[in-house]
């Protein structure tokens, strides 16, 4: 009875479960020479114009399968017949080849041109044309990237679609101070680190993206460019090295260059210690900036730090593995892959006011004092940033 | 009088071309083209002597034809179908015989080494543009990259010792032409590339032409010092796979090593162990000193050298034509207006602005 009840929903009417193969399974087989009644409720319902051996007692069973109180008159009742339905049965399957046989094409391109109006838009026959350009010059390789490797295309047209839901949605990312970020030429953006994952790092760069319409150009320590995947994305990213070499290369070709100081201290610091400024490195981005003469940003990220609560390391691991630490998080390897989502605080971006370095000297930068008080300056500036917007803030998923 | 000019490693179609276009100069006289094998093709006005660099007969030769300029070519990564070590013989070696018998030789005015960016080595501590004064910041303790850096610093002593002698470094990109044979055109030629999966490196090219352009400027003018000599831009190695048409097969680090010594088993291509690095972490080099200091530019970019080596090739599995093909059909079944298709730009931002206002005129 059950096997009645549950067959001509599962198949569709079709031999084999469904399988869409023209002959029948074994076991479906095996059904068939056992109930061949069941077989008959399935298939008679099916074309009962065309058939004229079809009783109409059995067209109920179309419309009434699911209740099972019904079922069983709709399966007994033609059992008598068997016979001269099984013979009908054999050559049913000439009439069910394929289950989108029966959709005309009208159908279907209509069915397409409201996927496609969903998807690009009323104006969506130029706007397909142009995908499928743009997929064309990624095959053929039609593009050209950077001498960094950066690859505007795909960043804007991919890693920024990807992010900006996150950024929007997840993060509710509220961006202050964009003015201060100069609509043409270099300057360089100094940013406090956190989040156990550079989250942050990205999160800046879209905000710059879209609120400033300028390209972060992120420096990246070099475990970046040894991870397999991670180094591909990242250089097409706009990624590139954090050395000074680097750094003046692209500060003189006008890019906005950002910069993490703190480094690995500072993402993989404890959650308990969160929103202290771990030591700004040896302050090479401000000589980077003062031979370059471009402006120093300091922007302070808030709520980043709640994302990936750090309550834990494996430093024998992260030894072994050659990374600089092993997160554990309240989630981490705790629920799996589900720990990986990040959770959802609410985050503040403030871009500061910038501190000018073409007053110095290109000599300055080579002056210890100066950049270490340079560096001291930005990284107060940021700090006493991050206590005020921490008092601002209303909680930590607010 | 004209100059005499020695060339070594004119076996190598590089090595000849070069010693018969310096042949055509005004201004030289002779050109001697040394190589332990012989050529394969002409050599034009050249005269070949058979000698080995490794073998003081080298110093006699200088000495009989006066040469006054010596062109060392033959630092290869890998001659012919022997090991390493033949390779690292030929290169530092050779190297160290023919500097030794270049000191001795009074006639002697310029000394030009065609060195290869290898020397920067490939790391993922790199900064994205080598410049001159930069080193590698990994030297493998095996390979050609360890054998650049070797013949380098023999140079740098010669050049000390002999400061009289006119000394030019020129670091080039590989070079890529039609109907060259290099490792790199070598590695292009396989109809499945290998790569390293999950990095995509920057690359540089050079045309072959420009670089025996690039030697013939350094060999007639007299500026000394060391150059990068590349073709402007980089290409990411997926680029230029997809450019090819052909299908890219990635592997972990470990398989593409390899893949890549048994394939030099095979006969097949030559991409070696070390190569793997470079496959990885890829090189760019700065060249605004060959342009602002030696006065050399490059008839071609990275782009235009690789488009006319993927030209002499036959197109692969996914060619631009299949791909062009594809997309009219495509376009054509999804009821895109092919006539538009035809004369759009190919900035798709320009493309799509461009098309908003004038939607009205195609049938939808």
């Amino acid at each position: 009875m059950g096997d009645a009840e549950i067959i001509p929903i599962g198949t569709r009417g079709k031999p084999g479960r469904g399988s869409g193969s023209v002959k029948p399974s074994s076991s479906a087989r095996s059904l068939a020479t056992r109930q061949p009644g069941a077989q008959q409720a399935r298939t008679a319902p099916k074309k009962p114009v065309a058939r004229r051996a079809a009783p109409t007692d059995t067209v109920p069973v179309e419309h009434t399968a699911a209740p099972t109180a019904t079922t069983p008159e709709a399966v007994t009742i033609p059992t008598p017949r068997a016979p001269s339905q099984a013979a009908a049965i054999i050559s049913e399957p000439a009439d069910h080849r394929h289950p989108t046989s029966g959709i005309p094409a009208v159908d279907w391109l209509s069915g397409f041109t409201s996927a496609a109006v969903e998807v690009f838009g009323e104006n969506w026959e130029p706007r397909l044309a142009a995908f499928l350009a743009f997929l064309r010059r990624r095959l053929t390789g039609d593009y050209s990237v950077d001498e960094y490797g950066f690859d505007a295309e795909i960043t804007q047209r991919f890693f920024m679609t990807a992010i900006r839901p996150v950024a929007e949605k997840w993060f509710r990312i509220e961006v202050r101070g964009v003015e201060n970020i100069p609509a043409a030429g270099g300057a360089l953006v100094v940013s406090n680190h956190s989040g156990t994952v550079p989250i942050d790092g990205m999160m800046t760069a879209i905000s710059i993206h879209d609120h400033a319409h300028r390209f972060l150009r992120p420096l990246g320590a070099d475990l970046v460019f040894k991870l397999p995947i991670v180094s591909e994305m990242a250089r097409k990213g706009g990624v590139t090295l954090a050395c000074n070499e680097d750094a003046e290369r692209m500060l003189r070709g006008g890019e906005i260059v950002g910069v993490w100081p703190e480094g690995f201290k500072g993402i993989g610091k404890p959650y308990s210690e969160r929103y202290k400024l771990q030591r700004f490195g040896r302050g090479g981005f401000v000589s980077a900036a003062i031979r370059t003469g471009v402006p120093i940003i300091p922007t302070s990220v808030v709520g980043a730090e709640e994302i990936y609560p750090l309550v834990g390391n494996i430093p024998s691991l992260a030894r072994l593995l050659g990374v600089p630490y092993i997160p554990i998080t309240p989630f981490f390897p705790l629920l799996g892959p589900l720990g990986l989502i990040p959770l959802p605080s609410k985050w503040i971006i403030e871009f500061g006011e910038p501190i000018r370095t073409d007053d110095y000297d290109p000599g300055a930068a080579d002056d210890p004092m100066l950049v270490f008080n340079v560096t001291d300056q930005v990284r107060e500036t940021i700090q006493q940033t991050l206590y005020g917007l921490l008092m601002q803030r209303k909680s930590v998923f607010g | 009088m004209g100059r005499v000019v020695l060339v070594t490693g004119v076996a190598r179609d590089l090595g000849r071309r070069f010693a018969r276009q310096i042949a055509a100069a005004p201004t030289v006289d002779r050109v001697i083209g040394v190589d332990v094998q012989p050529p394969r093709g002409d050599l034009g006005g050249v005269s070949f002597v058979r000698a080995d660099i490794r073998n003081p007969v080298i110093a006699k030769v200088i000495m009989r034809e006066q040469v006054d300029t010596v062109v060392h070519m033959s630092v290869l990564p890998s001659p012919g179908a022997s090991g390493r070590t033949t390779a690292k013989e030929l290169n530092v070696i050779g190297t160290m015989q023919l500097l030794a018998a270049c000191q001795q030789s009074p006639d002697l005015e310029h000394f030009i080494l065609k060195s290869s960016t290898a020397v920067y080595g490939s790391s993922n501590r790199d900064p994205a543009m080598f410049s001159e004064g930069m080193n590698a910041k990994r030297v493998g303790a095996v390979g050609f990259v360890k054998d650049v850096n070797e013949v380098e610093g023999y140079v740098r002593g010669f050049a000390r010792r002999r400061p009289d002698v006119r000394t030019t470094t020129l670091r080039t990109a590989p070079a890529l032409g039609p109907g060259l044979n290099t490792p790199t055109a070598a590695y292009f030629r396989l109809p499945v590339i290998p790569t390293v999966l999950g990095f995509d490196p920057r690359m540089q090219f050079l045309n072959d032409t420009d670089l025996i352009d690039s030697i013939e400027h350094a060999t007639l003018t007299d500026i000394a010092g060391t150059f990068n000599i590349a073709g402007d831009g980089v290409m990411m190695l997926s680029q230029a796979i997809r450019r090819l048409g052909r299908p890219a097969m990635p592997l972990p680090g470990f398989a593409v090593g390899a893949f890549g010594s048994a394939m030099r088993q095979a006969r097949v291509a030559d991409f070696s162990r070390e190569q793997v690095a470079f496959l990885a972490y890829g090189r760019g080099v700065e060249t605004t000193r060959m342009r602002e200091v030696l006065g050399f530019h490059p008839s071609r970019t990275t782009e235009q050298a690789f488009g006319e080596f993927a030209a002499s090739l036959a197109p692969g599995l996914v060619s631009e034509r299949r791909v062009r093909a594809a997309e009219a059909a495509l376009a054509g079944a999804l009821g895109g207006n092919r006539d538009r298709r035809e004369e759009r730009p190919d900035d798709l931002t320009a493309e799509l602005t461009a098309a908003n206002p004038g939607s009205g005129d195609h049938h939808g």
